[in-house]
Order: C-alpha cells, then sequence, then structure tokens
C-alpha cells in the first residue's frame, strides 16, 4: 500500500515537474525542474527495485550532465520579449509535428506485442539469488560485451570528432610550462644578507651561477628554516 | 529478540517486539537512529570548527580561541547563538525561492548521506546494497546548493564563485569514481559494511596507497576547502558563493561544509582505512570497540584537511584543472587497469 502510494506520489510529481520545464519563463528554473524530474524518476526505479539504475540515473544526469546544463544556461543571456516573439507564427508547424510525433506513439503502442516470457521476467528481472548490480553486470559484460565494447567505441568516435572539430590552438595565449618551470632551478641558496646593504652593492644573482661541484651547503638564514624543499609536488 | 519461555515473565518484551514490527514502530525506530547519529554528527560539526581554529592557531603560534568557556570549548555555541540572533537579508534583486532553499539543500544533502555510513558492524541505518553510489551520488549533488546559491544571489562574486565550484567538483568527481571503482574492483560489492569487511587483513590504503592520496586530494576539492577553496576565495571573491548569506542561510552553508568534511573523511575511512577495524586484531587494540575506532581514524582525516589549510597556499584556477584533469585523472586511470590486471593474474579476484 506505501508503496503503491510512493509511486503516485513521485510519478505525480515526476509529471507535474516535466510540464514545468516546457512551460517556466526562467530557462534556469526549467533546468532545475528537470533536476527534480531526474530524482523523482530514480525513485521510481527504486520502487522498482532497480537500485542500481536509480543511483546511476542520479549520478550521471543529475551529478553531471545536468550541472553542465545549468552551467550553460545560467550563463547565457536571455531576451525573453524575443523568444516570445515568432510564437505565434511557429505554433501551427509545432502543433503539426507534435501530432505526428502523437500519432507515431499511438501505431506504436497499439501494434505493440510483448513476448511470451516477458510476463515473467518483467515480474523478476534479476535471476534467482543474485543482486540487481550484479545481474546486471552479467548482461552488460559477460552476455553482451561485444555490443557493449561496440557502444563504447561509437562514443569514443564521437568525443574525438567534438574535440576536433572544436579545438583551436589560440597562439596568442600565454600557457604555462610547468616542466621548465620545474626544472628551471636545481637548488636553493640560502644567504644571510648584510643589513642594509643595497642591491646596488650586492648585484642581482640572475642568470644563476653556473652550477658547480659543491656541497649542498645550506647556509641558515637568522630565520633557521630546518626544512624547506619538501613543501609537496604542484 | 529471544524467545520467550514463558508467557507472563517477558510478556512486555512481546508487546514491544510487536509494536518494532509495526509500520509505526519501524518509523519511530528509525527517526529514534537517525537522531542518535545526527545529534553527535552536529556537536562533532560545532567542535570541528573549534578544534580547526584550534589546530591552526597552534600551527600559526597563536592561542586561538580561549575567551568562552574553558580552553573556549563554549565558543561554537556562542558562535551559533550570534548566528541565530543576526537578520536574515535577502538582497533586492535575488530570486527568493532558490535563494532561501540553496543553504537549505546544501544542509540537507549532507545530512543525508549519512544515512548508509556503517559505524560500526550492523549500525548503518540504512545497510544499502548500493551505498558507494549513494554516497557518490549524493556528494556529487552537493555542487547544487552552492551553484544555485550563486545564482539566485544576483552578484557577480557569488556567481564565479559558484561556476568555479560547478567546474571543479565535476572535474574531480571523475577521477575519484575511478578510485572507488578501483576499491570496489578489490571487494567485489557496492555494499559499505562488505567494504569494510573485506579489509580485515590489510587495510586498502596500503596496496592502493596513490589512490588513497588521490582521494584524499579530491575530497578536499570535492569539499571546496584549502587549497582547493576557489569557490570562496577571499582575495579574489569576497567570499565566493555565499557573499549574500547573512545569519542562518549563512551558518546552514557553513555547517553543510563542515558535516561535509566529516563525511568525506568517514568515506575515506571506509574505503581506505578499514571502517571500525582495529589496526591489529590482537589484544590492546580491540579492547576499544568498534566506534571510537571509526572516530579516531575520522579524526585523523580532519586532522589532516585542517593541516594541509595551514599549510598549502591557495591553487591558482588553472593549475586546480591542470590536476584533475591532466595529472589525477590518466594516474587514477591507469592503476585502475594494473589492479584489474593484477586481480586478474594473481586469481585475487573476489568471489
Amino acid at each position: 500500500m506505501i508503496a503503491g502510494l510512493a509511486f503516485y506520489a513521485f510519478a505525480a510529481v515526476l509529471i507535474a515537474s516535466a510540464v514545468m520545464v516546457v512551460s517556466s519563463r526562467n530557462p534556469v528554473h526549467s533546468v532545475l525542474y528537470l533536476i527534480l524530474a531526474f530524482f523523482n524518476a530514480a525513485a521510481l526505479f527504486l520502487i522498482a527495485g532497480a537500485e542500481f539504475l536509480a543511483m546511476i540515473l542520479v549520478i550521471v544526469y543529475v551529478g553531471a550532465v545536468a550541472v553542465l546544463f545549468l552551467f550553460v544556461v545560467m550563463m547565457l543571456d536571455i531576451d525573453f520579449t524575443q523568444m516570445r516573439e515568432g510564437f505565434q507564427r511557429y505554433a501551427p508547424i509545432g502543433a503539426v509535428i507534435g501530432g505526428i510525433l502523437f500519432l507515431e506513439l499511438l501505431f506504436v503502442f497499439g501494434a505493440w506485442q510483448s513476448a511470451g516470457q516477458a510476463e515473467a521476467l518483467r515480474l523478476n528481472p534479476a535471476p534467482e539469488g543474485v543482486q540487481n548490480t550484479v545481474a546486471i553486470g552479467q548482461v552488460l559484460y559477460t552476455d553482451y560485451i561485444f555490443l557493449f565494447q561496440g557502444a563504447g567505441f561509437i562514443l569514443l568516435v564521437a568525443m574525438i570528432g567534438a574535440i576536433v572539430l572544436t579545438h583551436r590552438d589560440r597562439l596568442r595565449s600565454k600557457r604555462q610550462d610547468i616542466g621548465a618551470q620545474v626544472a628551471r632551478r636545481t637548488q636553493l641558496d640560502m644567504a644571510s644578507v648584510p643589513l642594509g646593504a643595497s642591491i646596488g652593492q650586492l648585484g642581482i644573482l640572475r642568470p644563476l651561477p653556473p652550477e658547480e661541484e659543491k656541497p649542498k651547503a645550506v647556509t641558515h638564514g637568522q630565520h633557521g628554516h630546518e626544512d624547506h624543499g619538501h613543501g609537496g609536488h604542484h | 529478540m529471544r524467545p520467550c519461555p514463558g508467557a507472563d515473565p517477558c510478556h512486555g518484551g512481546r508487546v514491544m517486539e510487536d509494536f518494532l514490527n509495526s509500520p509505526i514502530g519501524i518509523l519511530s525506530l528509525t527517526v529514534a537512529q537517525t537522531l542518535a547519529l545526527l545529534v553527535p554528527l552536529l556537536i562533532g560539526v560545532a567542535y570541528m570548527t573549534w578544534a580547526e581554529r584550534k589546530i591552526m592557531a597552534a600551527m600559526q603560534l597563536r592561542k586561538g580561541p580561549n575567551v568562552v568557556g574553558p580552553f573556549g570549548l563554549l565558543q561554537p555555541f556562542a558562535d551559533a547563538g550570534k548566528m541565530l540572533m543576526k537578520e536574515t537579508i535577502v538582497p533586492a534583486g535575488a530570486s527568493r525561492v532558490l535563494f532561501i532553499m540553496a543553504p537549505m539543500l546544501t544542509f540537507i544533502l549532507a545530512m543525508i548521506a549519512w544515512a548508509v555510513i556503517p559505524v560500526n558492524e550492523g549500525w548503518a541505518i540504512a545497510d544499502i546494497n548500493v551505498g558507494v553510489l549513494y554516497l557518490f551520488a549524493i556528494s556529487s549533488l552537493g555542487v547544487y546548493g552552492i551553484i544555485i546559491a550563486g545564482w539566485a544571489s544576483n552578484s557577480k562574486y557569488a556567481f564565479l564563485g559558484a561556476l568555479r565550484s560547478a567546474a571543479q567538483m565535476v572535474s574531480y568527481e571523475v577521477s575519484m569514481g575511478f578510485v572507488i571503482v578501483t576499491v570496489l574492483l578489490c571487494v567485489g560489492s557496492l555494499n559499505l559494511t562488505d567494504i569494510v569487511l573485506a579489509q580485515k587483513g590489510l587495510w586498502f590504503f596500503i596496496p592502493l596507497f596513490p589512490m588513497f592520496i588521490i582521494f584524499f586530494i579530491s575530497t578536499l576539492a570535492e569539499t571546496n576547502r584549502a587549497p582547493f577553496d576557489l569557490p570562496e576565495g577571499e582575495s579574489e571573491l569576497v567570499a565566493g558563493f555565499f557573499v549574500e548569506y547573512s545569519a542562518m542561510s549563512f551558518a546552514l552553508f557553513f555547517l553543510g561544509e563542515y558535516a561535509n568534511m566529516i563525511l568525506m573523511s568517514s568515506l575515506t575511512t571506509i574505503l581506505f582505512l578499514g571502517g571500525w577495524l582495529p589496526p591489529f586484531d590482537m589484544a590492546p587494540f580491540n579492547w576499544l570497540p568498534g566506534p571510537v575506532w571509526f572516530i579516531l581514524k575520522v579524526c585523523f582525516c580532519l586532522f589532516v584537511f585542517v593541516w594541509v589549510r595551514a599549510t598549502f597556499p591557495r591553487y591558482r584556477y588553472d593549475q586546480l584543472m591542470r590536476l584533475g584533469w591532466k595529472v589525477f585523472l590518466p594516474i587514477s586511470l591507469v592503476w585502475l587497469v594494473l589492479t584489474a590486471a593484477a586481480l586478474k593474474i594473481f586469481g585475487w579476484l573476489p568471489a
């Protein structure tokens, strides 16, 4: 009973927030409603006993994808009046496209035939005595490993393609070469500088004098540093 | 739950048992467990702020808070009282609802993650199968409190802080994910209790030492702590994402940040430092009960958090991104492959 109530509550919030995604005026609010919708979908997965899928949905979509959405949408400078200008003109076309998609959905569900074993599989999707996560792992990585790897390769190619298309070397930008910086000095010299002496009298140590064969004599300054040079790697 | 031989002597016990098995009983039991966890946690958060100020003071040869109460022990409560008395200011241009929601979200997320943390064997409020994923999901949601706060404040500084935070947390989550996967490979389960029990002979920080270091540094970045506290970098962004917050809404951010630190420390403890297990299962060590060991290890991690803050200067933003994407990600990926290969070759794969 409680599970049933929870299902209807989550489903109602899911549908309501999905409506708000398309109908709210501010795109940032839209994205936040989208996140709420993801959450409720995850809760529905949990009720269905698919805890792994629920967590992955939250981690991937809410934790990563929606953050990037929000990131982009927050920085957009949108003129709302301009956005609403063409609404009257495009409304009929939109309605036609929506109607066609709706009809297609109707056809699909009208002609839907599930396989004979589907009913039993739907009731207990995971094999006997195996956790949900393990069951998904077996299907993905054992039974259908080649298809899975193929899908991974397609995504990799898409990613490399996107990088190749958009990546440009900006010639004028300055880059930090950490290796060069780290390799710049081979040793640190501590020196006690006489009080009151100016740079004109002492001279500037630049460039560094050529390296000589001398023991690492660390002349302690008046502050008495004990162990410098272990400041961690940066 | 021992069997009752006679009806009369333990009649009361049976009534209690029946009550605890009814839905209301389960609910009240869960509420009691939650309170038993959250009240010490919040007190721990209060004293974490005190300890941080004391430790940093000691490291900088100062005294730290020492006026309110003995050794300044009542300082956190004085601070909390002050926060409560202040006025909550909502800026005129702010998006009101989101502005007030953001600190609540941060605080709630920092609290609900504790539902799965096993302080001792069988002591988790919800010992779920996918505990690690749950923690990872909740910690990846932490960014929303910050990003919503930054946007809703309608202030440039807050917004820049929020953007930095979003980029930083998403970047470090990737390498954290790989570290967690490596640990999971060695355990063969996503359950936090199983992860701790798998470390009975050897804590994972010994065989997976590089991953331990990467994980710890990533938790620093994930909690926006020094040296990765760019989202609030006071020298350039005043206070970053919470510039516009005051009074209780600010206090909620503050509590959330420190609760997150404790959460991340306990996650480090569970994944690498053997949870509630004593270092050696021998006489002087196993006299201390498990939760005490757990708390000691968490305190150690928290001390390192503070130590790092007192020691290291803040990273520059591009260096932070470089560290996350070009150093940690490749290292953790290679180590993941190495671990998998070693487990397969030597036949150490669990189950």
